[in-house]
């Protein structure tokens, strides 16, 4: 294996693992289920590309340009769907992302539904690895401030939250825009990786991939999405050679996780290195306790 | 004035077909309370078996509608077993429904892929293509099939809830599940038959559209339609999805007539983000506080 295909597939998943990073706040911590991603990511591939090819913005303007169209859709989209509870929210942001594609594929002026071709490759893994860095610490002080506790409280009890002063409304709206912007900065990511952009990218499968994501790393937990966008981004291509089956195995497995540990690989906990080390450090001592008493 | 009515007749025709998938997921969701995702699966491998039977095993259509109705009502039972069961043992939250049916879904569509192939294949012609002509208009003979197929499967399955004792203990059970089997209904069994039910549905859903177009392995986005179908009709309620799917049938048919056939998706999914915007419960659907 070549280091270029290697680090393919690391920016492949440093793309993906921005878009889920953002629809991990929304899922995992605040207990919305969105199918609609991928129509944000669509918004902001084609926003970062319309900046940088036509308007000749920098990239990384250009890609905050996205992830800021991407965010106002998403204001937009809370605001109408929003007070939709379980199923029906779900069907409505499937909607969304259905018909977000099928627009771009009636405007012509970004090539509908042959693609837009010939865009600049900006995307490269330093700054993708750096962009994940900044998405991961901005993520993390989101969730561990004050707006952050409030929409743990709402995925937990969403009535005892409204209860005790917390407007849901507010706080739903608030994650699904941040997500939506993570979305759409990954999609502007992308656009400038591939080269080429087709509605078709970002179809209702693209939207399961990373709710599947998410949920394989464990939801409610950063880490669990680091490693899971990694691991579902590579195990495709480490399947590679038995082509067709490897998505047939891929379904298998969804279903079995579901059945089996649906609380993800992290279950809601963190990964971290102190962790480890108390843990050891106590099973240590666990027998000398033992001996004392 | 005759294109209208033209329209309108292949709008009801694909309108049916849209309701008897509609109508089956409606129905799963009515007891089980989650959008079974794996439904377009089910209505894939219902057209699959249809295209087998009659074009490689060379059956009678009779046989052939028969296999794929029963191979599919099958399937949706064994899926239940594996994919939800283990989960409603344990009462998880329902978006793991939601995901174990998108995996099985996507397992489903794959497994397809992998044995049969990704082409398009297209059915032997079963019944001829000279229209029957009333007046000017010319109606095909396969849009009356279609309709009269749907009619029947849906008035057969009206007969079943509203006449026999299993219909009234799926009613029950749709109605308050904890209750029902309170007083005795064995919700398993209920779940096992309603599951049965839907999945013979999306077998001849699956049949017929294999007929009117062709089978692939993604042909289980159509059910798409189906969630729109039953959200504009009302979640849960079998009459409501038949009118939605009805009205999403004539409404995609006058757009793709008269506006563009580009734009028939669109104004589907449009209508699905206004209705649910306006009014959630849909038409038919009782106002619950838990849904809306």
């Amino acid at each position: 294996m070549s280091w270029y295909y290697i680090e393919g597939i690391l920016i492949l998943s440093g793309i993906n693992l921005v878009a889920v990073l953002g629809l991990s706040l929304l899922t995992g911590f605040t207990g919305l289920f969105s199918f609609g991603h991928a129509g944000f990511m669509a918004i902001g591939a084609y926003a970062a590309a319309f900046a940088t090819m036509k308007l000749g913005m920098n990239f990384y303007v250009a890609l905050l340009f996205g992830g800021l169209m991407a965010g106002i859709i998403g204001y937009v989209l809370g605001k109408l769907t929003l007070n939709l509870k379980g199923d029906y929210f779900i069907i409505a942001t499937l909607g969304f992302g259905e018909a977000m594609r099928l627009i771009l594929d009636n405007i012509q002026y970004f090539g509908g539904a042959r693609g837009w071709p010939g865009i600049a490759n900006y995307t490269n893994l330093t700054n993708v690895v750096i962009i994940n860095v900044i998405g991961i610490i901005i993520l993390v002080n989101i969730i561990n401030s004050k707006h952050g506790r409030n929409m743990k409280a709402i995925r937990e009890e969403e009535m005892a939250s409204n209860i005790i002063g917390i407007d849901v409304f507010k706080y739903k709206l608030k994650s699904l825009m941040i997500s939506a912007v993570y979305a759409g900065i990954s999609g502007g990511l992308l656009a400038h990786y591939i080269g080429f952009l087709q509605p078709k990218m970002f179809q209702l499968i693209k939207s399961t991939e990373l709710t599947i994501i998410v949920i394989f790393g464990g939801l409610g937990s950063v880490t669990g999405s680091v490693v899971g966008a990694i691991v579902l981004t590579a195990l495709p291509e480490v399947l590679r050679n038995v082509k067709e089956w490897r998505l047939v195995l891929y379904g298998a497995t969804v279903v079995f996780i579901m059945i089996t540990r649906p609380q993800g690989l992290m279950g809601g906990k963190e990964f971290r290195v102190i962790h480890i080390i108390k843990r050891i450090v106590s099973k240590l001592k666990a027998p000398l306790n033992k001996e004392v008493s | 004035m005759t294109t209208f009515l033209q329209q309108l007749i292949n709008g009801i025709s694909i309108g049916s077909v849209y309701a008897l998938m509609a109508v089956g997921y409606s129905l799963v969701y009515s007891i089980m309370n989650f959008s079974n995702f794996a439904h377009g699966g089910v209505i894939m491998i219902g057209a699959y078996l249809g295209f087998f039977a009659l074009a490689i095993w060379q059956l009678p259509f009779p046989i052939a509608f028969f296999i794929a109705a029963v191979g599919s009502g099958i399937l949706a039972i064994v899926l239940e077993r594996i994919a939800y069961n283990p989960l409603r043992k344990r009462n998880a939250p329902f978006l793991y429904f939601i995901i174990s049916a998108m995996g099985a879904s996507i397992f489903l569509e794959n497994i397809v892929i992998a044995t049969i192939g990704p082409n398009f294949k297209t059915y032997p012609q079963v019944f001829q293509k000279t229209p029957y002509e009333i007046g000017a208009l010319a109606i095909g003979r396969l849009d009356v099939v279609m309709f009269i197929i749907s009619a029947v499967s849906l008035l057969i399955l009206l007969i079943i809830i509203e006449k026999t004792k299993v219909g009234m203990a799926i009613k029950a059970t749709a109605y308050n599940f904890k209750a029902s089997s309170l007083m005795g209904v064995n919700t398993d069994y209920i779940i096992f038959i309603v599951f049965g039910l839907g999945g013979a549905l999306a077998g001849i859903a699956g049949i017929l559209f294999g007929m009117k177009y062709t089978v692939y392995p993604q042909i289980g986005v159509i059910t798409i339609k189906a969630f729109i179908a039953a959200v504009f009709g009302g979640l849960g309620s079998l009459s409501g999805a038949v009118i939605g799917a009805i009205s999403l049938g004539i409404i995609e048919t006058m757009t793709a007539g008269y506006i563009s056939s580009q734009l028939r998706d669109l104004i589907a999914f449009a209508l699905l983000i206004f209705i649910l915007v306006v009014r959630p419960m849909g038409i038919m659907g009782k106002m619950n506080e838990d849904k809306a």
